[in-house]
């Protein structure tokens, strides 16, 4: 069978499914920010694979913008995750729970 | 012989690349969120860089060509290592294997069971093209369209990577005022 735009979605959906679950099963920090890039970087093969299949290149400009995105994203939200770890020597959300009533 | 070069002008090497490159992508997948032998975050971290590797050259075989570099030197290269030197700085502990929570397992498969079925009902109704796309994501057409129709959002994501830098500066000095 032809390789088309449905396989490339397909990968895409697989990917984003599986950068969910990790969000919400683990437990650490670092590895939920890891899925959450895994969930972007789905985005943007959906995005370039639509891009491919109608002939335009505008879904390509949008990744290029949404790579950018994510990199200061991951640069603040890594500075967030320093500076809660000097005060509660933890990455584990089990363990920032100060704001539970 | 001639079977070859007509197997080769279909695109069937293409087809063949595709499914390697998939599959390497979901493997990594897979082994950055559940990797049955460690726990570290670490391996999750060099499981992310095969991942997006493997990604760009999907992005290779989309034709954007520039895009799959750029992944590879952006993420791969800056935003890993980024990830890479938090995880040594942090120095974290060997993560013990929790037992995941019945609660939290329902609720993640009921979630993710609910957007899988969203997108594939939206796949579903993908209709397919016989004619096959001609579209070249190379630097020059790319970077005229960035620097004619999307100037406007180009300088505003300037803005936007020196509010994060301040940002990051504020967030990680010693004391927070």
């Amino acid at each position: 069978m032809h390789v088309g735009l449905q396989h490339y979605l397909a990968v895409s959906m697989i990917l984003f499914c599986l950068g969910l679950l990790g969000v919400i099963l683990r437990r650490n920090l670092l590895v939920m920010y890891m899925s959450l890039e895994l969930m972007l970087n789905a985005a943007n093969l959906a995005l370039v694979s639509f891009s491919r299949f109608n002939n335009k290149l505008d879904g390509q400009v949008l990744v290029f913008f949404i790579i950018t995105v994510a990199a200061a994203e991951v640069a603040v939200g890594l500075a967030l995750i320093v500076a809660l770890f000097r005060k509660r020597q933890s990455a584990h959300v089990e363990d920032l729970t100060s704001m539970k009533l | 012989m001639e079977a070859i070069n007509n197997w080769i002008s279909c695109g069937g090497v293409e087809d063949v690349l595709f499914y390697v490159f998939a599959a390497l992508t979901l493997l990594c997948g897979i082994l950055v969120i559940a990797n049955p032998f460690s726990r570290n975050p670490v391996t999750s971290a060099m499981f992310l860089v095969l991942t997006i590797i493997s990604m760009s050259g999907l992005f290779v075989l989309l034709h954007a060509f520039f895009l799959g570099i750029v992944q590879i030197i952006v993420y791969a290269g800056a935003v890993m290592v980024l990830f890479l030197f938090v995880i040594m700085l942090l120095d974290l502990k060997e993560e013990l294997r929790r037992k995941i929570k019945m609660f939290g397992l329902v609720a993640g498969l009921i979630s993710v069971g609910t957007v899988a079925s969203i997108f594939l009902k939206s796949l579903a109704s993908v209709k397919t093209d016989a004619a096959p796309p001609a579209l070249e994501g190379d630097t020059y057409a790319l970077g005229k369209l960035l620097f004619t129709q999307y100037t406007l959002p180009f300088e505003i994501v300037s803005v936007l990577l020196l509010v994060a830098m301040i940002g990051v500066i504020l967030l990680s000095k010693k004391k927070l005022e």
